[in-house]
């Protein structure tokens, strides 16, 4: 029976200390969870709210420009179909999700990838070119203030739990994981710079050590390179996946984007 | 296409100082760093931006190869009488844009 009582203990343990590694809002626990936003210096959380400092808007500008321009053989553009550029409010904040004919999940930057290819029979834009980065932070933009709200589509289940232990396994030669960084040292010092808790609200983000706007693969590749780990391909599922578990772990927090960080 | 994000005040008291803040995009090359092929990526800055209020220059910059992409200007000016303010950037690959925004000064 202690034996019994002692093991129920250490569930119940477990099970908070997860919970506070977590930073989830739990029945009645504080939420706490932060935007990288709260992190940065009032210069910088300044010049992501001003819209006309903020060089993330440049790029949203530019993409709807290129929202009107008709692309490939079909000759259509993006507001041909679509129309005003209003009815992407809230798309953002629900990829990655599962298209309609197709069984494994896409983020934003994919989503665009297959309207581009199905619909305007145009070429795939390059990952991380302008254009690209610039339709996705014209869409997500519309989604700004907007909580995160995942699908609660049952397929994404098992992308989420693999995306989960991604997340979580040590590897490259400096044998970290993403948790060991972002779940257990995240507000600590890491070379005079505030570890963030890694929550995706803000992304294409203008980073100023870019002096350009990316995408989150961008910054999942970062941290990868960073703790000597070989950087997944280009077009890997496993950049939707991370993505999949990050977006549920930042379940209810607004959008940023464009989001300015350092 | 050119994006620029201008942020003038569209009326201002006369004798008031206004604040004209512009912010271009630009990638700035520095003319110092090898591309993926090893070569020399050709320098591509803006040279020279400036402002004019109702023709008049009351602002001129020169910029250099270590100022950042999409380069942020901020200035200020008395405002004197209503009409036009003029910007305008210049560099390199024949780059040229002019920006105009209206002020009523009462």
């Amino acid at each position: 029976m202690t034996f019994v009582r002692g093991v129920l203990c250490l569930v119940i343990v477990l099970a908070s200390s997860w919970a506070v590694a977590q930073g989830t809002a739990d029945k009645g626990g504080a939420d706490t969870r932060r935007s990288g936003y709260q992190d940065m210096g009032e210069a910088l959380q300044k010049m992501q709210a001003d819209d006309t400092a903020n060089p993330g808007m440049l790029f949203v500008q530019l993409g709807g420009q290129l929202w009107g321009k008709a692309a490939g053989a079909a000759g259509k553009s993006c507001a041909d179909c679509h129309g005003g550029v209003a009815s992407m409010k809230g798309v953002a904040a629900r990829y990655p999700a599962i298209p309609k004919g197709s069984d494994s999940p896409v983020d934003l930057e994919g989503r665009i990838d297959l309207c581009r290819t199905a619909n305007q029979q145009a070429d795939r834009l390059p990952s991380g070119s302008r254009e690209l980065l610039a339709l996705e932070a014209y869409v997500a933009h519309q989604s700004r203030g907007l909580p995160v709200s995942p699908p609660d589509d049952p397929r994404l289940a098992p992308f989420r739990a693999h995306g989960k232990d991604l997340w979580q396994a040590r590897q490259g030669q400096l044998n970290l994981s993403c948790a060991n960084c972002h779940d257990d040292n995240a507000g600590r010092k890491l070379a005079g710079v505030t570890i963030p808790q890694a929550h995706p609200t803000g992304y294409p983000i203008y980073r100023l050590e870019w002096q350009t706007l990316g995408s989150l693969k961008r910054r999942l590749r970062n941290c990868l390179v960073g703790i000597r780990a070989e950087p997944y391909a280009y077009d890997a599922p496993d950049y939707v996946m991370l993505e999949l578990f990050l977006m549920d772990r930042a379940r209810g927090m607004p959008l940023e984007s464009p989001a300015v960080r350092p | 296409m050119v994006n620029v994000l201008i942020n003038a005040p569209k009326t201002a008291k006369r004798g008031s100082i206004v604040e004209i803040k512009a912010l271009i995009l630009h990638p700035m090359e520095t003319g110092f760093r090898p591309g993926a092929n090893g070569r020399i990526i050709p320098r591509n800055i803006i040279e020279r931006f400036t402002a004019t209020w109702n023709g008049t220059g009351i602002f001129d910059m020169e910029m250099s190869p270590a100022i950042a992409a999409n380069p942020f200007v901020s200035f200020f000016a008395v405002a004197n009488e209503s009409g036009t303010i003029g910007l305008r950037w210049t560099g390199d690959e024949g780059f040229v844009v002019e920006e105009r925004i209206g002020i009523a000064v009462e």
